[in-house]
């Protein structure tokens, strides 16, 4: 492509969205792509609306909205699925924070209710008994991230052009490649998930390791995109390794499972030692998963910043460098927002909520506070 | 010795020590399964790593090159993805 608007670096989930809404608002984009694998091919793709703080909240809400709107038009491939999320209580203090998350939800709008111990064994026969409850999400989704990627990218393809090439450096306006041509544009955008820092080095991106696994395929086992409720009040608060029970139905009826934790480590092998705590986890929800069949396992890297919410907006010290980095778990779901806010921010349009919150300035102003 | 096994519902006798997957090529066409798009599938590594030779045996799915036959066992094509 000759003249670019934007180079786009990074086709992930994350990149490609990017490059669609910049093609929406008629900018011409090149998006650079190093095939080094990221966490569009290796996460749940859980379309999930959380909210631990009103910034998460916001995208995650914004974005979740998208994808319901665009969930018709996608290809079958990408494997949209409206199963919407149970979070699931064990115990009364469980229970409380559904409630707390129910009341938390319904203020901003988002349709959800809470289900007592006979109702969840109703919806998801395959639990165990003795649960206490959940919270029912019925306009969370999943979506097959890596063929949603690709249909992001090809829905405009007079303006948008994917090149695999590895980045080497930015300098200013121009992108120089492992091969040691260039390519420029008067706007880059930094959209490379745990890999961004190789490229901007001082970006406050920690990977955050995970496993998962798939079984085989056992239609109609489970309904919803399960997870505990542990997750938000205990489970994953520690600062070393956890585990937490989440559960995915896939279309095709394999179940993928989720999830783990750990810190500063980019080696990718999947440990036994934490797969094993991650079923036995599971195994404490749902016991019968033990007679099914595991046919995979693996493991990816978020890209976590020390506030777990992503970091968008322009550079405040590199002219033309713009950032969609940092999505840490949350990275499909807030994609089409990410997008929506990027794309306006560049093109000197108003983005569709408040981008302030998720600006990398907010680590220096941490700083000297 | 041999052993006596049901391969979807027939009767069939194959030597002790044989695997499913051997048993399911001497019974008849090998296929162990059908895939998401209703091809079928039969076993391709043989030693438990592809996941290709995924069969109901005894009405689990279990790998048909890494398990044994027994007496009785029943063994059983695993349908489409619905």
């Amino acid at each position: 492509m000759n003249h670019p608007d934007v180079i786009v670096i990074g086709a992930g989930i994350v990149g490609a969205a990017c490059a669609q809404a910049l093609a929406q608002a008629g900018q011409r984009v090149l998006v650079l792509d190093a095939r080094l694998g990221g966490a569009t091919g290796a996460g749940m793709g859980h379309l999930v609306v959380m909210d631990d703080n009103q910034a998460e909240l916001a995208l995650s809400q914004y974005s979740v909205a998208q994808w319901r709107a665009v969930a018709s038009q996608m290809p079958a491939d990408c494997a949209f699925s409206g199963c919407g999320t149970l979070w699931v209580a064990a115990d009364s203090e469980e229970m409380a924070a559904a409630e707390d998350k129910r009341q938390r939800l319904q203020d901003h709008g988002i349709a959800c209710h809470l289900l007592d111990a006979q109702a969840l064994a109703q919806a998801e026969p395959a639990l165990r008994t003795g649960l206490t409850g959940a919270l029912k999400v019925p306009g969370d989704g999943i979506v097959y991230a890596p063929n949603a990627a690709r249909w992001l990218l090809s829905k405009n393809e007079r303006l948008v052009q994917v090149e695999y090439a590895l980045v080497a450096d930015i300098d200013g306006n121009t992108v120089r490649l492992a091969d040691g041509s260039t390519r420029q544009a008067p706007q880059i955008l930094l959209a490379n998930g745990i890999h961004a820092t190789t490229l901007c080095p001082g970006l406050p991106i920690r990977p955050k390791k995970g496993h998962l696994l798939i079984t085989d395929r056992y239609p109609g086992t489970v309904h919803h995109q399960l997870v505990e409720l542990g997750y938000v009040t205990s489970a994953h608060h520690s600062v070393g390794p956890s585990v937490a029970f989440n559960l995915q139905p896939r279309p095709t009826g394999q179940l993928l499972l989720g999830s783990s934790r750990q810190f500063d480590t980019m080696d990718t092998t999947v440990e036994a030692d934490m797969l094993q705590a991650m079923l036995q986890r599971a195994l404490t929800y749902m016991p019968g998963l033990a007679d099914l069949n595991a046919i995979r396992s693996w493991c990816g890297l978020r890209a976590a910043t020390p506030d777990s919410l992503p970091i968008l907006g322009a550079h405040p010290d590199r002219d033309g460098l713009w950032l969609a980095v940092g999505h840490e778990g949350l990275g499909v779901t807030t994609a089409l927002g990410t997008a929506d806010v990027l794309a306006a921010l560049m093109t000197g349009g108003t983005p569709p909520l408040d981008a302030a919150p998720y600006g990398l300035q907010r680590f220096a102003e941490a700083a000297c506070a | 010795m041999r052993v006596n096994l049901h391969i979807n519902g027939q009767q069939v006798s194959v030597p002790a020590g044989c695997s499913v997957a051997a048993a399911l090529a001497m019974a008849g066409n090998g296929i162990t399964r059908t895939s998401v798009s209703g091809e079928p599938r039969a076993p391709l590594c043989g030693m438990g790593i592809c996941q290709e030779c995924r069969v109901s045996i005894n009405g689990v799915h279990r790998l048909a090159c890494q398990t044994t036959c027994s007496a009785d066992m029943r063994v059983k094509q695993v349908e489409g993805a619905r």
